[in-house]
């Protein structure tokens, strides 16, 4: 299968400090790939990197055979590159309907003279697009709280609104940042269900993870990442037998 | 009395225009802008000195709102992309600059003197009180602007910038471009100070520096913030609170046993009053929602 995803050779360096040196790795269109190591290994640096938040020193990041390493994050996201935020980003202040709509890609209604001068073009499309939220909701098990503001929802609730938005915006590949960290067990066990099933559908996701457990449950292919570094790579059975990911994360080296 | 009250009105719906750009800066999206009056001025500036160099009125409104957009935007564009609070440092600095060029540049703008002399609209028409007439003018304005910023603050359009507001990160990681977001915000909050200001042109007949001191801005920031930042309502009810009560109480002074000056003052330490206790009761302001609360607690 193709590439959707591609590193080579990626370093970034924070003053003194080099977070990321000469990172590669590959992501295959539907495939489910995740990159662990431990605290400090450079796995957010990264994402943030291959997101748009930050900009590499050198090194390249294709997208679906477009360079994007230059390329600002919102740019990257409308090529279909959508992320989630280790703490979840839900809008306090909007509704959990506002939040899911906010997602929907290049709507009329985003600009101004459409608003004024194309009204009944924006109100289908925004007719269009409450439906699929609902629709993205009712399969999160969030629909009863569509009109609550996401202020009100518990962690959980907007961990799973989240990833409920991204969909809403019709990713080509999703990029998760600890889509574990700060659940309890039995959420966790239903976000994996629901990235399972995302999975089956064709979807191609690259995860950060600190679970172990479960990202070798999750994953087709994992990265290690240790000091900026890739340290070893293959499915979660080769990484469980490498020697080097054991000492990484038992703190030796 | 009545030429009073009418009087007020005109005032205070002149500064709920005013207020409602404010609002649509910060209320809406969370821009920091410390230097409204800065586009209040240029809007009163252009329309009067284009009108006295020949320029039909309604055209000079018009490029008195463009010119207040265009200098919105011009300003936007190196401070957006920062923090917000650079934002607010050079709207600061830009409303003062534009001050003293307004104070200096007597060939064109008058200096300390100002302008007059300039036309008004239908002045020739208006037999009765121009008063009267100017005040259903301005709040046919007030009406038509309100409902406009209704109406894009509840599409999509409006969607966006409360998510600038709260965490500009979200609508970057879904697509949207944020900047150029920020910068509509500005330049359409900067027009309709500009609109305002033309309107103060005809209500004042004469206008000079120190019409546009620093302190406006911060009387548009008591209107958003008292009744409600995010709340086009809330923010014209906050202007007339704020306009009644500064006429209310010159209209009190000779009942009350204090000097003009004393007089001044004690009409802000009330306004400060009546602010700290909006805040610790109701910190929302008065139409505002509190689950939209802006400032965390």
């Amino acid at each position: 299968m193709e590439s959707i995803l591609a590193v080579h050779g990626v370093s970034k360096s924070f003053g003194g400090i080099r977070a990321l040196d000469g990172c590669s790795l590959m992501v295959k269109k539907g495939a489910v790939v995740g990159i662990i190591g431990p605290n400090g290994a450079g796995k957010t640096t990264l994402f943030k990197i291959i997101s748009g938040f930050e900009k590499p020193d050198t090194g390249r990041v294709i997208f679906n055979g477009e360079k994007i390493e230059n390329m600002a994050s919102f740019e990257i996201a409308r090529k279909g590159l959508i992320r989630t935020f280790q703490i979840p980003k839900a809008l306090t202040k909007l509704t959990v309907e506002e939040n899911m709509l906010l997602a929907t890609q290049f709507q009329y209604g985003e600009r101004i003279w459409d608003v004024l001068l194309r009204s009944a073009e924006v109100k289908r499309q925004e007719e269009a697009s409450i439906k699929k939220a609902r629709a993205l909701l009712e399969f999160f098990g969030l629909l009863h709280l569509k009109d609550e503001y996401a202020g009100a929802l518990s962690g959980g609730q907007k961990k799973l609104l989240e990833l409920a938005r991204a969909l809403m915006a019709e990713p080509k590949m999703l990029l998760l940042d600890e889509p574990f960290a700060g659940v309890n067990p039995t959420l966790a066990m239903r976000i994996l269900e629901l990235i399972k099933e995302l999975r089956n559908s064709g979807m191609t996701i690259l995860a950060i993870e600190h679970d172990m457990p479960m990202i070798m449950q999750l994953c087709d292919h994992i990265y290690v990442l240790n000091k900026g570094k890739v340290i070893a790579s293959g499915t979660p059975e080769e990484v469980r037998a490498n020697e080097q990911v054991v000492d990484a994360y038992l703190g030796g080296v | 009395m009545i030429e009073y009250i009418i009087t007020v009105l005109l005032i205070a719906a002149i500064y709920a225009l005013f207020s409602l750009g404010l609002n649509l800066e910060w209320g809406f999206t969370g821009l920091i802008n410390f230097g409204h009056v800065a586009f209040f001025a240029i809007g009163a500036y252009t329309t009067v000195l284009l009108n006295l160099s020949g320029v039909p009125l309604l055209l000079s409104v018009i490029a008195g709102i463009l010119l207040a957009g265009v200098c919105g935007g011009l300003l936007g564009i190196p401070t957006l992309k920062l923090r917000a609070d650079y934002l607010a440092i050079v709207t600061i600095g830009f409303a003062e600059i534009i001050r003293f060029i307004l104070l200096n540049e007597e060939w064109l703008t008058g200096g300390p003197m100002g302008v007059h002399g300039f036309s008004r609209p239908f002045q020739g028409l208006i037999q009765s009180d121009y008063n009267f007439f100017l005040l259903q003018v301005v709040l046919i304005v007030l009406v038509v602007c309100y409902l406009l910023l209704e109406k894009l603050i509840k599409s999509p359009w409006g969607r966006v910038l409360k998510s600038i507001r709260e965490d500009e990160d979200v609508p970057t990681s879904l697509g949207k471009n944020v900047f150029y977001y920020k910068i509509q915000a500005l330049v359409l909050g900067s027009m309709i100070a500009g609109l305002a200001g033309s309107l103060l042109a005809f209500y004042l007949q004469y206008i000079n520096p120190r019409n546009f001191m620093p302190v406006e801005t911060f009387y548009a920031w008591i209107a958003v913030v008292l009744g409600g930042s995010g709340n086009n309502r809330g923010t014209i009810l906050g202007a007339i609170i704020l306009w009644s009560f500064f006429s209310g109480t010159r209209f009190a002074q000779v009942y009350l046993p204090f000097s003009p000056t004393q007089m001044g003052a004690l009409r802000i330490l009330f306004i400060g009053l009546l602010l700290i206790i909006v805040m610790m009761f109701k910190p929302e302001g008065l139409l505002g929602k509190k689950e939209e609360l802006t400032l965390e607690k």
